[in-house]
């Protein structure tokens, strides 16, 4: 395999470190320049939010919505309940994550296995994958939290958390079991003939050859899935989990203010963005990786 | 280690169903034919190895050297056509795939080692996991067999830091960490710098002395002249001809036998 095909993005670390007695000059050349689209970077950017911000409070109605939607007196009372409720949204993240991730792989495998004989197990898996990635997601909450809580079957949990994990598990499930799948069948099937040469079984030669270096690779998507599920955890207020979504409601209403709204905004920005940073980040990696011909 | 892998005890150590030594050939293909769709790839053919033979397929690209060594391997089921290793019919239905190869080794042209896992792992995973040994005794085989083949240095390292000759002797090693009674090795020098073939050609040559069973597709004449007990002209899916490799290539008897060597002589591959 050759050199990288672009000849590599811009190096700084080699510009920058000065060859033994080499010529300092094209280094310094290079970190004024930095310097100055850092510095054209920053100014346009300061005039363009600049601009914006002038534009919307000389709106017409610039007070009326200040005073509905960026009240201090309530942002300040509704900070310490919205926060805490925001826990709730973490833990229903983290249960689910967990179930999804398991599900998730099972259902990528059984719709992976060959042959005739796996046909009705690959038919129920895509069936699954199908089915879930149709239904509105807020449909299978309200169907699974309002329907079989009432069914009253003895035995069968009530609480609405139970109900909120079970339909994110589900819905999640069929997105992130595509994702595996994708995985999967980018692993060339040399690798998997190579592991069967050996003697492996089948499944020896998915768990130990094939699903490692999947997973490995779909590590980015799968984040990327994680932003939504993160986000779609306030849909489970819906049935009466009182998650951080809910709490702004409740807030709202007490209030007649739309400020808890905006707490509840800049929160899921707070957590959201260095995840969304980090998936840049693997997906950059993976891409330095692929192109110097690492894989 | 008890026995030279691939020396004449090595089969020893795999319950093959019968004495070896005392019967038949390692290896007897009889009348296989397979298709792709519409393409007749092997159409009828008929091989025989003794242990300790050294068979070169030879022949054009596409001739089915590729598909003869898979569907030998299991890899590919044929559409007709018995194939009997050591007494015992590979093809036959109720054949247990796994079991049959264990004690058939493969090298691809493309190593296809498992990028994810370091040279140790890539030699050990099929002893560990198929054969069962202890994570000790499966080391041990293992850096035993990357010493022999001057790997030993490499044995933490990655598939992607190596060179290609490297990865493809450590490809040879990973079959070999299986104790396989017979290998088969498809142009495993082809993916190859043209100075990285000699290190890859002299593991072989090692093998050959140590009286191991191996059926070749190559592109290399003068190797397949070195080594070889036999070579065999395969064209568009039937044995031409095949004899001593001597004979072969100096006295052809089939005219398209001839075209080729011509064309591997102007080539400047003779
Ligand atoms: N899985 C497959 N599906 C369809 N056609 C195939 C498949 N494998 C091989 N073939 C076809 O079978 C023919 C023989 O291929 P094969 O790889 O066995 O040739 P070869 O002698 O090994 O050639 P080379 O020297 O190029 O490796 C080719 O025409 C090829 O296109
Ligand atoms: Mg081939």
């Amino acid at each position: 395999m050759g050199g990288s095909l672009t000849g590599g993005p811009l190096d700084t670390g080699e510009l920058v470190s000065p060859a033994a007695g080499g010529p300092p000059l094209r280094s310094r050349r290079f970190e004024r320049s930095a310097l100055r689209s850092t510095l054209i970077a920053l100014v346009s950017t300061v005039v363009f939010f600049g601009v914006l911000a002038w534009i919307v409070v000389h709106a017409p109605n610039w007070p009326d919505v200040q005073r509905s939607f960026f009240n201090g007196t309530i942002w300040n009372q509704s900070v310490p309940d919205i926060v805490p409720a925001f826990g709730v949204n973490v833990e229903l993240f983290c249960v689910s994550e967990v179930f999804i991730l398991v599900l998730a792989l099972v259902l990528a495998v059984l719709r992976s296995l060959p042959g005739p004989v796996f046909f009705p197990l690959r038919l129920l898996a895509t069936a699954y994958a199908d089915i879930f990635r149709a239904i509105p997601g807020i449909l299978i909450i309200y169907l699974l939290g309002f329907g079989i809580p009432a069914l009253q079957i003895p035995g069968v949990p009530t609480s609405t958390f139970f109900y909120a994990v079970v339909s994110l598990t589900l819905v999640y499930s069929a997105y992130v079991s595509e994702v595996y799948r994708a995985g999967i069948q980018s692993i060339h099937p040399s690798q998997e003939a190579a592991a069967r040469s050996l003697g492996l079984t089948q499944f020896q030669a998915l768990r130990y050859v094939v699903l490692p270096q999947a997973v490995r690779r779909v590590i980015p998507p799968l984040l990327n899935d994680f932003i939504g599920l993160q986000k779609d955890t306030v849909l489970v207020s819906y049935i009466g989990v009182v998650e951080i979504f809910r709490q702004s409601q409740i807030d709202q209403a007490a209030a007649f203010n739309f400020t808890p709204y905006l707490v509840t905004a800049l929160v899921f920005l707070v957590i959201t963005i260095p995840l969304a940073r980090l998936v840049d980040v693997l997906i950059a990696r993976d891409r330095r990786r692929f192109l110097a011909g690492a894989r | 280690m008890k026995a030279r892998i691939g020396g004449p005890s090595a089969t020893g150590s795999t319950s093959a169903p019968q004495a070896t030594g005392r019967t038949g050939p390692a290896l007897r293909v009889e009348g296989v034919w397979k298709s792709f769709g519409q393409a007749r790839v092997l159409r009828g053919i008929d091989l025989e190895l003794a242990e300790h033979d050294v068979v070169c397929l030879i022949g054009a690209s596409g001739s089915g050297k590729s598909t003869l060594l898979r569907c030998i391997n299991l890899l590919e089921p044929v559409d007709a056509g018995r194939i009997v290793l050591q007494g015992e019919e590979i093809t036959a239905p109720g054949a247990d795939v796994n079991r049959v190869r264990r004690r058939l080794g493969i090298v691809f042209q493309s190593f296809n080692l498992f990028p994810h896992m370091s040279v140790l792992a890539n030699v050990t995973l099929a002893p560990r996991k198929v054969l069962r040994l202890s994570r000790r005794d499966a080391d041990e085989r293992a850096t035993a067999l990357l010493d022999r083949f001057g790997l030993a240095d490499k044995r933490d390292d990655f598939p992607d830091r190596l060179s290609g000759g490297q990865q493809q002797r450590v490809a040879i090693v990973r079959a070999l960490a299986m104790e396989p009674d017979l290998l088969l090795l498809d142009e495993i020098t082809s993916a190859l710098d043209p100075e990285l073939v000699a290190e890859v050609l002299n593991v072989i040559r090692d093998l050959a002395r140590g009286g191991m069973t191996m059926l070749i597709a190559t592109h290399e004449m003068g190797f397949a002249r070195d080594i070889a007990t036999r070579v065999c002209f395969l064209d568009d899916g039937v044995i031409l001809e095949q004899g001593p490799a001597g004979e072969i290539f100096s006295h052809p008897r089939e005219a398209r036998t001839q075209q080729f060597l011509q064309r591997i002589v102007e080539a400047g591959r003779l």
